[in-house]
C-alpha cells in the first residue's frame, strides 16, 4: 500500500469518535479502533480534538485564469482552496477569453489537473461572450473532457427571459443546471451598494433587493414551466429566501447558495468607504443576514459557496465607485460558517457537511466528492480544529490577491489538514503540496 | 479634531464655535488690510477633481486671508488613467508638505478614503464628495440663516427650513439636513418622489410632495439645482412639469412669510428651479451666501490648523 | 494665596488712571479706549465711565470698545486653537486717534505685541498707549506700560489673577503659588 496515512484521535461529523486509515487514494477503514493489518505502517497524524469531515466542495469561485493571472491563477487558487479545506472547486466562466467553448473549458480543466492540489471543474458560460443574447455551445462543453454540467454567466445576469427559458430547456438533454446570477441590469445601472438607509446617508447609488428577487421569482416560474433544474447563485436577501422556500414547497427543482460573507457582514460596513466591502451582490441588512442564516439552517438554501473573487490592489485601493466588486473567501469560508452557524447553535456539524460538501457535489454531479467518511470512498478529507482560533492576515493568504474583508478578525476553527485523493495538501495548517502533476 | 469630512463629525457646540468664529472673522472683510498672520507658513492644497471655480476661489480667499500659502491642483476625475490615482496624488502632496488638503471629488467617500489612508498626515477638508456631503456649504448656509433669523439662544431653534429639489443627488441637502437639525431647526424636504432617496424616512426631516402647502410655514427656502440630464434618467417627465410643481416663481414667493428668505447654493438654473425674479428679489440672500462662505471657511481653517494637535481646545 | 489688591484699591487705582489719561492727552476728545478681552474689556468700560464722570459728559461720549488679539498671538501653534472674542471698534474709530489699550495683567508683553499687530491692520492711530491694572514684571519684549494700577513684583512660579465683579462676583487681585506637579 502506498501513501498510507492514519488520522488518529478525531471525531466525525456526527460526533462519533473514529480513526481513519487512508491508502492508495481511498479511505480503507474507519473505526474507533482500527483493525487493518497495515495500519502500523501508516504515517500517523494526530488529530485529537479535531473534526474529520469530507473534503469541501465550492460551486462558485473565480480563478481568473486565463486572462487575469495577476489576480489569481488556477494554481494559486488551488492552494487557497486547500488551505480552506476544499478538495473540489468549480471555476466560473467569466475569464478572458470567456469559457464559452469546449476549448477554453478543457484548458481550465488541464490547468487544474497539472496543479494537482484539488479538483477544478470548469463552469461553462450560458451565452456567447456572457452577452446574454445567443446560447453558447453548451452541448460541446458538456461532452468535452471537462464534462461541464453547470452553466453560468455569473458576473452577468441572463436577463432576457426568452434566453433563460431556452437555456433551461436545452440543458435537460445532459442533466445540466443553469446557475443564475440574479441581477436585473436596468435597476442596477451604476449601483454601488445595497439600497437602503445606509446608502441614502453615504451618497452611494443603491442596488435594490428587488433587482435580485424579481429575477429569482421569474426564473423559478420558468424552471417550473419547462420542468428543468435551476440553481440560484449567492442569494442575499430575505425576500429571495422566501421566494425559494415557496418554490420548493411547490416542488420546483431549484437549489440555492449563500456566501460566507453574506452570513456575517452588512451594508453598515460601507460606512468607511473601504472598497474591500464592495461586492456583487452587495452586503445587505441585518434582517437579510438573519433570514439567510435561517434559510441555510432549514435547507431552503442548499449550499455555501464562496464566490471567491480575487482583485489586484489597484482595483481596491481607490475610491469606492472606481473599485472592482468582489472578495476572496476560500481560506476563511469554513471558519465563517462555524462562527455564524455552528457557534450560534443554528446548525450541527452534520448539517454543515451536507451544506459544504455533500449537497454541492450532488447538485453538480461530482460523484467522487461529497461522500460521507466511510471505507471505500476517495480520500477527500478536511480536518478542522473547532477550538483553535486564528487571525486573518491578508499578507499571509495563499491567494495572489489580498482583498479579504476579514483582515484582522479573529475567527474560530482552524483547518489543520486537507487530503486530496489520499494525498495531504495541508498538514499542520500549512500547505505541504505546492503543486503536482496530475494524479499520483 | 483633525478633519472635516461630514457634518456628523461635529457636535452642536463645535458647529456653533465655527459659526461664532466666522462671525468675528467676517469683520476682516471690512478692515482695510484683509489679512491675518494666523496660518503663515502653512501650505494648503486645493485638490479639485471636479470643476468648481466658486468653491475653490472661496477656499483660496479664506486661506490667503489667513496668510497661508495656497497650491491649486485641478485634476480631471480619472477612473480610466491609473497613473492619476488618488493615492499617487496624495503621496505627492504629502511629500510637498501639505498641512491641509481641501478635496472636491465626484466619488462619494473620497475624502474619507484619503483621511483614513496613511498617505496624508495633515488635515483633510471635504469640499464636496459625489452625492455624499458638502459640510462647509451647510455651515455657510446655517451662518446665513442665523444672521437673518437667529434666536437669542444662538442656534436655529424654532425655525422651519425647507429644502426643495433634487435631494437624491444632493450633497448640499445631506449636509444641511444634518446641520440644521443639529442646530435645532425643523427641516422639510420637498421634492417629487423620484428625487427622494430610499431610506429618507430615517433622516431627521419631514417629507412633502406639495410645495404650496409647506411654503407658507417656512422661514427659509433653500432651492437646489436640478440638472436637465435628470430628465433623460426618467426622474421627471419635462422641465415644464418640474417647474410647475417645484419651481420658485412670483406666485409662490407671494405665499412666503414676510420675513422668510430665499437661498440657493448655486449655480442656479434660472427658469428651472428658480425664476430670475425670485433670485434677484429683496428676500434673496444668494449673493450674501457667497460672501459668508469665505468667513466660514476661514473659521474652519483656523480651528483645524492654527493650533497644535496635541491639546484639547475649542473643537475637541 | 494672598490678596494683593482688595476692591477698594482697585477702585482707587482705576480712578487715578482715568485722571492720568485725561492729563496726558489733554482731555477725552481724541482718545479711544480698547480693552483686551476678557477682563481688559471690562476694565476699559469702567475707565470710560470714570472718565465720563470726571469730565461731566455722558459715557456714550467716550470712545470705547474691545480688541481681540487671538489671531495675532505668537504661541498659536503651541496650543489648540482658541475661541475668538469680539472685536468692537467704536464709531470714532482709531485713525489718527490716541488709542489706549487696556489689560488686566501686564506680564511678558506678548499680548500687547499681538495687540499692536492687530491694531496695525485696522488703521493708523496717532499714538498707542497702554493702561494696565497690574504690572507683575518679567518682560520678554521691549514693551512698557504708560498707566499702571499697581506694580506687583512676583516670582515666575507665582500666578496673578484679577477677579472682577462683572465676571467673578468680586473685585480683587490675588497671587497664587503654582502647584508643583
Amino acid at each position: 500500500m502506498k501513501n498510507a496515512y492514519l488520522l488518529s484521535g478525531g471525531t466525525l461529523a456526527d460526533g462519533k469518535r473514529a480513526d481513519v486509515f487512508i491508502a492508495d487514494g481511498v479511505i480503507v477503514e474507519v473505526a474507533d479502533v482500527l483493525k487493518h493489518p497495515e495500519v502500523a505502517l501508516a504515517k500517523k497524524i494526530d488529530v485529537t480534538g479535531c473534526k474529520v469531515l469530507p473534503g469541501l466542495v465550492d460551486l462558485h469561485t473565480h480563478l481568473r485564469e486565463p486572462g487575469r493571472e495577476e489576480s489569481e491563477t488556477v494554481l494559486s487558487a488551488s492552494r487557497a482552496a486547500a488551505k480552506g479545506g476544499y478538495t473540489a472547486v468549480s471555476a466560473m466562466a467569466n475569464t478572458f477569453p470567456v469559457a464559452d467553448t469546449a476549448g477554453v473549458v478543457e484548458q481550465v480543466y488541464r490547468l487544474g489537473q497539472s496543479a494537482g492540489i484539488c479538483d477544478v471543474f470548469p463552469i461553462g458560460a450560458v451565452t456567447q461572450g456572457l452577452a446574454g443574447k445567443q446560447l453558447a455551445e453548451l452541448g460541446a462543453m458538456a461532452q468535452s473532457s471537462a464534462r461541464v454540467r453547470i452553466f453560468s454567466d455569473d458576473g452577468n445576469c441572463v436577463f432576457d427571459p426568452m434566453v433563460m427559458r431556452r437555456a433551461l430547456e436545452y440543458v435537460k438533454q445532459f442533466d445540466g443546471v443553469i446557475a443564475q446570477h440574479a441581477q436585473e441590469p436596468t435597476l442596477t445601472q451604476g449601483s454601488q451598494m445595497n439600497e437602503g438607509v445606509v446608502s441614502s446617508k453615504l451618497g452611494l447609488k443603491g442596488w435594490p433587493a428587488v433587482a435580485e428577487e424579481a429575477i429569482i421569482a421569474r426564473d423559478v416560474l420558468l424552471a417550473d414551466h419547462v420542468k428543468s433544474r435551476l440553481h440560484v447563485c449567492h442569494v442575499t436577501t430575505a425576500g429571495g429566501v422566501e421566494i425559494i422556500r415557496w418554490a420548493k414547497a411547490r416542488g420546483i427543482n431549484v437549489s440555492a447558495e449563500v456566501t460566507p460573507h453574506h452570513l456575517l457582514l452588512t451594508d453598515e460596513m460601507a460606512q468607511t468607504y473601504n472598497p474591500v466591502f464592495k461586492v456583487n451582490p452587495p452586503l445587505r441588512t441585518q434582517g437579510d443576514v438573519e433570514a439567510l442564516r435561517e434559510g441555510l439552517a432549514d435547507g431552503t438554501i442548499d449550499i455555501v459557496a464562496t464566490d471567491h473573487a480575487p482583485h489586484p490592489a489597484e482595483d481596491k485601493e481607490c475610491e469606492w465607485q472606481n473599485a472592482a466588486f468582489g472578495m476572496i473567501g476560500l481560506e476563511s469560508a469554513l471558519s465563517i460558517v462555524q462562527k455564524t452557524m455552528i457557534d450560534s447553535s443554528l446548525m450541527t456539524w452534520e448539517t454543515l457537511v451536507e451544506r459544504m460538501s455533500i449537497a454541492p457535489a450532488r447538485i453538480a454531479g461530482y460523484f467522487d466528492h461529497g461522500r460521507a467518511i466511510a471505507a471505500g470512498v476517495s480520500a477527500h478529507i478536511t480536518v478542522i480544529d473547532p477550538s483553535r482560533n486564528w487571525r486573518v492576515d491578508r499578507d499571509l493568504v495563499a491567494s495572489r490577491s489580498k482583498n479579504t474583508p476579514f483582515h484582522g478578525m479573529d475567527l474560530p476553527g482552524c483547518v489543520v489538514a486537507t487530503f486530496f485523493r489520499g494525498i495531504p495538501t495541508v498538514v499542520d495548517s500549512k500547505l505541504v503540496r505546492l503543486s503536482g502533476s496530475g494524479s499520483e | 479634531m483633525r478633519h472635516l469630512l461630514s457634518i456628523s463629525d461635529l457636535d452642536k457646540n463645535q458647529a456653533l464655535s465655527i459659526l461664532d468664529t466666522a462671525l468675528e472673522l467676517a469683520r476682516i472683510s471690512d478692515a482695510p488690510v484683509k489679512k491675518l498672520p494666523t496660518l503663515r507658513g502653512r501650505t494648503i492644497v486645493n485638490l479639485f477633481y471636479e470643476d468648481s471655480t466658486r468653491t475653490r476661489i472661496s477656499f483660496e480667499a479664506a486661506a490667503k486671508r489667513l496668510s497661508a500659502d495656497v497650491i491649486n491642483f485641478s485634476a480631471k476625475d480619472s477612473s480610466v488613467s491609473k497613473g492619476e490615482s488618488l493615492k499617487d496624488t496624495a503621496q505627492t502632496l504629502q511629500a510637498m508638505g501639505a498641512d491641509a488638503v481641501i478635496i472636491r471629488h465626484s466619488a462619494s467617500g473620497a475624502p474619507r478614503w484619503l483621511a483614513d489612508s496613511e498617505w496624508i498626515s495633515g488635515s483633510v477638508i471635504n469640499a464636496g464628495d459625489g452625492t455624499h456631503e458638502h459640510p462647509t456649504q451647510a455651515l455657510l448656509d446655517a451662518f446665513t440663516i442665523r444672521k437673518h433669523l437667529g434666536s437669542s439662544t444662538g442656534d436655529l431653534q424654532g425655525l422651519h427650513i425647507g429644502i426643495v429639489g433634487d435631494i437624491l443627488h444632493s450633497r448640499v441637502a445631506r449636509s444641511n439636513v444634518l446641520l440644521l437639525s443639529l442646530l435645532g431647526a425643523q427641516v422639510s424636504l420637498i421634492a417629487p418622489p423620484t428625487l427622494l432617496p430610499v431610506g429618507v424616512e430615517s433622516w431627521p426631516a419631514k417629507i412633502s410632495y406639495d410645495f404650496d402647502s409647506v411654503l407658507p410655514h417656512l422661514d427659509a427656502v433653500m432651492m437646489l439645482r436640478v440638472q436637465q440630464e435628470r430628465m433623460q434618467d426618467l426622474f421627471f417627465p419635462t422641465a415644464r412639469e418640474y417647474s410647475h410643481f417645484f419651481g420658485l416663481n412670483r406666485d409662490r414667493m407671494a405665499l412666503m412669510k414676510k420675513s422668510a428668505i430665499i437661498m440657493h447654493p448655486g449655480p442656479m438654473n434660472r427658469g428651472l428651479e428658480i425664476t430670475a425674479e425670485c433670485a434677484d428679489s429683496a428676500r434673496s440672500v444668494i449673493v450674501e451666501q457667497v460672501a459668508n462662505g469665505v468667513s466660514v471657511r476661514m473659521a474652519v481653517l483656523y480651528l483645524l490648523l492654527a493650533g497644535s494637535t496635541q491639546e484639547q481646545g475649542v473643537l475637541q | 494665596m494672598s490678596v494683593a489688591m482688595p476692591a477698594v484699591d482697585i477702585s482707587r487705582a482705576l480712578t487715578r488712571i482715568a485722571h492720568e489719561i485725561l492729563e496726558r492727552n489733554g482731555g477725552a476728545q481724541s482718545i479711544t479706549l480698547l480693552g483686551i478681552p476678557t477682563r481688559g474689556a471690562h476694565l476699559a468700560r469702567r475707565l470710560a465711565q470714570s472718565i465720563a464722570t470726571i469730565e461731566g459728559v455722558p459715557t456714550t461720549d467716550i470712545a470705547s470698545g474691545t480688541l481681540d488679539i487671538t489671531m495675532h498671538r505668537d504661541d498659536l501653534r503651541m496650543r489648540a486653537p482658541r475661541a475668538l472674542m469680539p472685536t468692537v471698534i467704536p464709531p470714532a474709530g482709531i485713525q489718527g486717534r490716541h488709542v489706549i489699550l487696556v489689560d488686566d495683567v501686564f506680564f511678558s508683553g506678548r499680548t500687547i505685541r499681538a495687540a499692536l499687530d492687530a491694531l496695525g491692520e485696522l488703521g493708523r492711530p496717532k499714538s498707542v498707549q497702554l493702561a494696565v491694572l497690574v504690572d507683575r514684571g518679567h518682560r520678554e519684549l521691549p514693551i512698557r506700560a504708560d498707566f499702571v494700577g499697581k506694580n506687583l513684583p512676583t516670582s515666575r512660579t507665582q500666578s496673578v489673577k484679577v477677579h472682577l465683579m462683572e465676571l467673578d462676583g468680586v473685585d480683587e487681585v490675588i497671587i497664587e503659588e503654582e502647584v508643583q506637579g
